[in-house]
């Protein structure tokens, strides 16, 4: 007897929260390393461009660690407001990293505060650098030990069931799944990525607006190196995670790429529309599929044929991961060609349609970290907990869920509204050709 | 002592300190937002906000760490808890979303933003409220169980006095003890007129604080017999809490000591806090639950207290630092230099 409108509604609402929240958690866990690069390049090259870059990155970061940490509370509570019955389970197996990624919440936390009321106060500046490696640590760790519980979710591991009782729990298994070194992976990378691409847009636009302060170039110049690094890593990892999926969860893998039947040479899928099983104006790689899989062109691909029509993800995903993968690539290859165009001497890396384009890598990368996301959540339906736990039967059977989400939408619209409003304002009050001749006022009068 | 012992011990220490530091914070918010409607922000909003600022996202992470570790705990709480609470949880965390981000927004964003301010007074003070209809919950009474499932029966959870007392409880709480915090606060930043204001505000609400505080002991009485009884046994622990309530007022009253006062009223709650925890055992919610049968497996209990040994040598000397950084910085509290980014 299961509460059907319960189940939709909570999934809705927890996709809500969710993708709401990521945006933010994204930016929180990649900025803090910016903001420690940038301080760190500061500091040894003497450069105040670069730790006025790390400050004012800092100032505005605050306001998104606000909304990330609010709704990062709200969906720690409603795991066990909307999905109670799953919560009793992983409470057994999976607490362990659910509790460590607290701590490191609180040590982020700490360390954060310290730093942003530090500024000027300690003599030697390198002191005050090295707050910034628990932040770092704080929020990267976090985000390790969630994606681990995602990870479990995907593949659970680490218990046994017998005649319906869990037994034989070992919480360190269940964390070290075979999921969880590609998606943890995953996660940062592209975190990192994100937030490079992010923080590059903003530099971008500024010199789009007309500024010609040497900061922005520098700033701009930093980021598209990181971007591209971290672009490239994220790649290579994202190769890894489709042989895992190969591996451990095959379903999503093909449905993902429309695999219905299981092949030898199988091909890569982009694009097209799909009409139940036929595929319809695709653009089809062969024996690509088989690479990504396992390396091997002429490798065997399972596809959906061997699952019970019950048990494949909806079809949808093919679009997501294509807009995953070709934002992933579009923006690797965005940063090489500035890089190379920099170093080339080309004159319209500074042109105005280039410095659009740089411009939209950042909405564009927080689009493809949606797209990643839902590949990877709707990819393992019909399972909350992937082979034992069906996502209606995780769910909450109380009433009002409905209700519930009509309240948490206006909520993040607010939140939204709020944190867009404050961070214009910030900034737009307050730009850095000010900022830089006020430092230098009051430096003089210092002396003087 | 057993590991269901230590693992509820260890929760209830976490959320006392939830309800200390949420309480200072809270109440904080609201006495800024109440300036300034008053007029009296020139007072009270450079103490608030100088104290606050720093610290705003630790708060936060006290009833997460709660939360999160209730479930690895005792993961049988997710199913009777996260069943029933769907509507009143949402709306704390609700609250709890507005007021973190427009602090932030205020405080980071647009200085002196009445509007920000005014929406995280109001929804600080409705956060206590929302939050404590879980205590009431756990004294049974309210839950059916049906099919097999819990259900919670609003209109009798709505139409208890108990329900109204314990809000009512928690409201002048925690308005008391952020009132009598920021009255040493202020007085150790040296400011005459903040010290004053918040005195008085500490004196106005210690009297509701302590009279609905032994009126749910006679609630209960009816309500649950069985707790009732159980707290009657703890009666030294609630005897030494009232006595330390009559030293922080006098203190108070007296206009001396302010860094006793709070010293005895953190003794106070500590008291109360842990007799009535210690009085409700062995319901995690009565009568469904007790802790014996909700306790995790042993394999996860060992990891989880392991993690948390572990976790408390990383935040004991980070709290620590944070306070000799902050709270007591003479130079940071006194205001000579802010240093904010």
């Amino acid at each position: 007897m299961v509460n059907d409108s319960a189940v939709f509604w909570s999934r809705v609402l927890t996709e809500l929260t969710l993708s709401f929240h990521i945006l933010y958690a994204t930016i929180g866990v990649g900025v803090p390393l910016m903001i420690m690069i940038a301080q760190w390049v500061g500091f040894k090259k003497n450069d105040e461009h670069y730790i006025l870059l790390a400050r004012r990155w800092a100032r505005g970061f605050v306001i998104t660690v606000a909304v990330g940490v609010v709704t990062g509370t709200a969906i720690g509570l409603q795991l066990s407001l909307l999905w109670p019955n799953f919560m009793e389970l992983a409470g057994q197996v999976i607490a362990l990293p659910l509790f460590m990624e607290t701590f490191a919440f609180f040590f982020e936390a700490i360390f954060l505060g310290i730093y942003l009321y530090t500024w000027d106060r300690f003599k030697n500046q390198k002191r005050h650098m090295l707050l910034l490696v628990p932040v770092a640590i704080g929020a990267s760790m976090s985000a390790v030990f969630i994606t681990i519980v995602n990870a479990f979710m995907n593949a659970p591991q680490g218990f046994d069931v017998v005649n319906g009782e869990l037994v034989n729990i070992q919480p360190f298994l269940a964390m070290l799944n075979p999921a969880m070194p590609t998606k943890v992976a995953h996660v940062l990378v592209t975190a990192y990525m994100t937030s490079a691409f992010a923080l590059a847009s903003i530099a971008a636009y500024r010199m789009l607006r007309g500024s010609k302060h040497v900061y922005h170039k520098k700033a701009l110049h930093m980021l598209m190196k990181l971007g591209l690094i971290f672009a490239v890593a994220a790649a290579v990892v994202g190769d890894f995670s489709g042989k895992y999926l190969a591996e451990y969860q095959p379903e999503k893998l093909a449905a993902a790429e429309w695999h219905f039947e299981t092949e030898k040479g199988a091909p890569l899928i982009l694009f097209g529309m799909t009409d139940g099983e036929e595929v319809k104006y695709a653009f089809k790689i062969p024996y690509a599929l088989s690479i990504l899989a396992h390396n091997n062109p002429t490798a065997e691909v399972i596809g959906l044929d061997q699952f019970p029509a019950d048990e494949v993800p909806p079809l949808y995903i093919h679009y997501l991961f294509d807009l995953m993968v070709m934002i992933g690539m579009f923006l690797l290859f965005v940063a090489l060609v500035y890089l190379v165009g920099k170093w080339r001497g080309w004159k319209w890396i500074s042109s105005k349609w280039f410095t659009r384009t740089i411009i939209a890598g950042g909405p564009l990368a927080l689009l493809a970290i949606e797209a990643g996301w839902w590949l990877a959540e709707v990819g393992r339906q019909p399972w909350i907990l992937r082979g034992y736990m069906k996502t209606a039967e995780g769910a909450t059977t109380s009433g009002g869920v409905d209700l519930m989400l009509i309240a948490f939408a206006a909520l993040y619209l607010v939140l939204a509204i709020g944190s867009i409003v404050v961070l214009i304002r910030m900034f737009r009050h307050n730009p850095i050709e000010r900022e830089i001749a006020e430092r230098h006022v009051t430096e003089e009068g210092g002396r003087s | 002592m057993n590991l269901e012992i230590l693992g509820i011990s260890v929760l209830w220490t976490f959320l006392f300190g939830y309800i200390m530091v949420g309480a200072i914070d809270f109440g904080a918010g609201f006495f800024n937002a109440y300036s300034l409607l008053t007029g009296k922000q020139r007072i009270l909003t450079n103490v608030i906000q100088r104290y606050l600022s720093p610290v705003w996202e630790v708060t936060n992470v006290f009833l997460v760490f709660f939360f999160v570790g209730i479930i690895g705990f005792f993961p049988k709480t997710a199913f009777y808890y996260g069943t029933t609470l769907l509507i009143p949880v949402s709306f704390g965390i609700i609250l709890l979303a507005v007021r973190g981000s427009y602090y932030a927004f205020e405080t980071y964003g647009a200085r002196g933003h009445k509007g920000y301010s005014f929406m995280y007074g109001l929804a600080g003070l409705l956060i206590p409220a929302s939050l404590s209809i879980v205590l009431t919950i756990s004294e049974g009474g309210f839950i059916e169980m049906i099919d097999g499932r819990p259900v919670l029966d609003y209109w009798l959870l709505f139409t208890s006095p108990l329900t109204w007392s314990i809000v009512v409880l928690s409201l002048s709480a925690t308005l008391y003890i952020s009132a009598v915090f920021l009255t040493w606060y202020a007085n150790k930043a040296g400011d005459i007129e903040a010290t004053g204001l918040l005195r008085k505000y500490a004196l106005i609400w210690s009297l509701p604080t302590i009279i609905t505080a032994g009126g749910i002991i006679f609630e209960l009485r009816k309500h649950n017999p069985d707790h009732y009884e159980n707290i009657q046994t703890f009666w030294p622990m609630f005897l030494i809490s009232f006595i330390l309530f009559i030293g922080t007022v006098y203190l108070l009253a007296a206009r001396k000591q302010y860094g006793w006062a709070f010293g005895l009223l953190g003794g106070q709650f500590a008291f109360a806090f842990f007799g009535y925890g210690a009085s409700h055992y062995p319901y995690l919610l009565y009568p469904y639950l007790t802790l014996y049968d909700s306790f995790t497996n042993p394999a996860m209990a060992t990891a989880l207290v392991i993690a948390f040994i572990l976790g408390l040598c990383l935040l004991i000397p980070s709290l620590i630092l944070i306070m000799r950084l902050f709270l007591f910085n003479k130079e940071y509290v006194r205001g000579k230099s802010d240093h904010h980014a």
